[in-house]
C-alpha cells in the first residue's frame, strides 16, 4: 500500500519543528509501524536527507522504549499495543498518517520524534524502589501474599513506564504511571515500611517535573497499551491522604 | 547501610527494608503549597459540601407544591433557625459564609489545577483526536464557570429581589411564581439550562470526588459512577420541578 505520512521533524531541544509530509510507497500490511519509520528512514539516507530519530528497542511490547503519538492517539489505534507491535494492516491504501512525540513539558523533545523521559526516573528515584537489597528471588511461599494482592500488584507491574498515559491526558499529568508503581509497591509485603514515605516523595517529584495534575478524566487508561486500571489512582490518593494524615499526627 | 531485622510476625523479608540509604528529594526539599493531589482533596470536599446544600435546597424548593403558606413557613423557619441561640437570620449568615468558603476553595483548586495543566502541554497536538471520557468530564472547566454565573443572576433574583418582578420578602411563594411566569419563559429557560449543567457537572464531580478520596475497586468505581448518575438526575429533576411547574400553571 501507499501511504502519505505527516511527521514532526525536530533538529534539537531548542530549534522550532514542524511537520513535514514524506511519500511512502509499496508498504506491506505485515510490517510494523516502525518498520514503515524504517523504511521511510533508509529512503531519505539514500536521497541524503537526514532519517527520522525516533525511539524503540525491544520491538516487542515489553521495553515501553517506543513512544510516538499516530493520528492523535499515543502508541496508534490499536486498543493495549505499543507502536512496536502495531502493524500496517489496521491503515489502509491511500492513508494520510500523522506522528507525532509525547507533547508535555516534562517530556522535552530530543529530536524529531524523541522525547526525554527523565522526568519518569526522577519520580521513581524519589520512592519508586524497596530501598533494600532483598537478595536473589524468595522462595513464592516465604511470605505469603493474597492471591488478589498478588494480581493486583502484577497487573500494576505490567507499566512499562512508555509514557503514553501522559501524552494522552488533557492536563498532561502522570499520574497513572506514579499510581502503578504506587499500587505495585503498595500491595506488597516488601513495599510496607516505606509506603507513607514513597507516595510522598513521588508525588513531590510528580509536580516538581511540571506534569499537570489528575483530574480523572480517564484518557490515560484508555490509552495504556498495558491496561494499567484507574482504580491505581484511587490507591495513590488514598494512600497519600493517608500518608499526610500520619505526618500532621 | 546495615542490616535490621524486622521483628513482627510473617515478616521474614523484611530483613534490611528498616534502613535507608540516603534521604528521598522529599527529604531534602518541599514544595510551598499543597500538592496537586492536595488541591483535588480541597476540591471534593468542598465539591461535596457544596452538593449537601445543593440536597437541602432542592428539598426547600419542593416546599412550594406545599403550597404558599407552607412555602413561606419555610423562609420564615430558615430565618429564625437557632432562635432562641442566634439572632434572627443568624443562621443564614453562617450558611452564606460556609457556602462562601467552599466556592472560594473549589475556584481556587479549580483554577491551579487548569493553570498547571496548561504549562504541562506547552506545544499541542498539530492531531488531536477528541477526548474519549465522558462529556461531563470534558466540560467540567466551561461547566463551573456558567454554573458560577448562574448563581450571580440567582442570587440577584431570589435573594436581593434585583432581578424579580415580585422580590417581596414577605411573600416567597409570590416571587418563585412571578419569576417562572409563562411570559418570562427565557428565565425558566436559562434555570433549566443551568440546572442541566450542574447536573453534568456533579455526574463527573461526585464520581472525582470520591476517586479523590480514596475509593480505588473497580466495584467501587462502578458504583460511584451510578451513584453519581442517580444523584445528578434527581437534583435535575427536583430543582426542574419547580420552574416548570409554575410554567405550566400546576402551581400559581
Ligand atoms: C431551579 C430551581 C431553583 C429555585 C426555584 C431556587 C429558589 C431559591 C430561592 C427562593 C432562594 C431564596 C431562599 C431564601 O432566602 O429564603 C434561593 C437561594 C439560593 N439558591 Fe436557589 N433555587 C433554585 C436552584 C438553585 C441552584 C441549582 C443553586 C446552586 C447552584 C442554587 C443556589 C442558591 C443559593 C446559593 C442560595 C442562597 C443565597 C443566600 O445565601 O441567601 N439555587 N434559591
Ligand atoms: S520498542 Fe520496546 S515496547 Fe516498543
Amino acid at each position: 500500500m501507499n501511504l502519505t505520512l505527516r511527521v514532526w521533524r525536530q533538529a534539537g531541544p531548542e530549534t522550532r519543528g514542524r511537520m513535514v509530509t514524506y511519500r511512502v510507497e509499496e508498504v506491506s500490511p505485515e510490517m510494523s509501524f516502525l518498520e514503515l519509520l524504517d523504511v521511510l528512514n533508509e529512503r531519505l539516507t539514500l536521497a541524503g536527507e537526514e532519517p527520522v530519530a525516533f525511539d524503540h528497542d525491544c520491538r516487542e511490547g515489553i521495553c515501553g522504549m517506543c513512544g510516538i503519538v499516530i493520528n492523535g492517539v499515543p502508541h496508534g489505534p490499536q486498543p493495549a499495543t505499543t507502536a512496536c507491535q502495531l502493524h500496517m494492516r489496521h491503515f489502509s491504501d491511500g492513508d494520510t498518517i500523522d506522528v507525532e512525540p509525547w507533547r508535555a513539558r516534562a517530556f522535552p523533545v530530543v529530536k524529531d520524534l524523541v522525547v526525554d523521559r527523565g522526568a519518569f526516573d526522577r519520580i521513581i528515584r524519589a520512592g519508586g524502589y524497596i530501598s533494600a537489597p532483598t537478595g536473589s528471588a524468595p522462595d513464592a511461599h516465604a511470605t505469603p501474599v493474597p492471591k488478589p494482592d498478588a494480581d493486583a500488584a502484577f497487573e500494576a507491574a505490567a507499566c512499562i513506564g512508555c509514557g503514553a498515559c501522559v501524552a494522552a491526558c488533557p492536563n498532561g499529568s502522570g499520574m497513572l504511571f506514579t499510581a502503578a508503581k504506587i499500587t505495585h509497591l503498595g500491595l506488597l509485603p516488601q513495599g510496607q515500611p516505606e509506603r507513607s514515605e514513597r507516595v510522598r516523595g513521588m508525588i513531590e517529584a510528580h509536580d516538581a517535573a511540571g506534569f499537570g495534575g489528575c483530574t480523572n478524566t480517564g484518557e490515560c487508561a484508555i490509552a495504556c497499551p498495558k491496561g494499567i486500571p484507574l482504580t491505581t489512582i484511587g490507591r495513590l490518593n488514598a494512600d497519600y491522604l493517608a500518608a499526610v494524615r500520619g505526618r500532621q499526627q | 547501610m546495615h542490616w535490621t531485622t524486622c521483628d513482627r510476625p510473617g515478616h521474614s523479608l523484611c530483613v534490611a527494608l528498616l534502613t535507608r540509604a540516603r534521604p528521598t528529594p522529599a527529604q531534602n526539599a518541599r514544595a510551598k503549597g499543597p500538592s496537586t493531589v492536595g488541591q483535588k482533596v480541597v476540591m471534593a470536599a468542598t465539591g461535596i459540601l457544596l452538593v449537601l446544600f445543593l440536597v437541602a435546597h432542592m428539598l426547600g424548593n419542593l416546599k412550594v407544591f406545599a403550597g404558599a403558606s407552607a412555602f413561606g413557613e419555610y423562609a420564615q423557619w430558615l430565618r429564625r433557625l437557632g432562635d432562641p441561640v442566634l439572632p434572627q437570620t443568624a443562621y443564614l449568615w453562617i450558611q452564606r459564609v460556609v457556602l462562601l468558603l467552599a466556592v472560594g476553595g473549589h475556584i481556587w483548586a479549580a483554577t491551579a489545577l487548569t493553570l498547571r495543566a496548561r504549562r504541562a502541554r506547552p506545544v499541542r497536538y498539530a492531531h488531536r483526536r477528541p477526548v474519549r471520557g465522558s462529556y461531563a468530564a470534558r466540560t467540567m472547566r466551561w461547566g463551573g464557570v456558567i454554573i458560577v454565573l448562574f448563581v450571580i443572576y440567582h442570587i440577584l433574583d431570589l435573594t436581593t429581589g434585583h432581578l424579580n418582578p415580585v422580590a417581596d420578602p414577605a411573600n416567597p411563594y409570590a416571587t418563585v411564581v412571578a419569576d417562572f411566569a409563562p411570559g418570562r419563559w427565557y428565565v425558566t429557560l436559562f434555570y433549566g439550562l443551568a440546572v442541566v449543567a450542574i447536573g453534568f457537572h456533579l455526574r463527573h464531580g461526585v464520581y472525582s470526588a470520591l476517586r479523590t478520596l480514596g475509593q480505588q475497586t473497580s466495584r467501587g468505581e462502578r458504583r460511584a459512577r451510578a451513584f453519581a448518575l442517580a444523584l445528578s438526575v434527581l437534583l435535575c429533576g427536583g430543582y426542574l420541578a419547580v420552574p416548570f411547574a409554575v410554567l405550566t400553571g400546576v402551581v400559581r
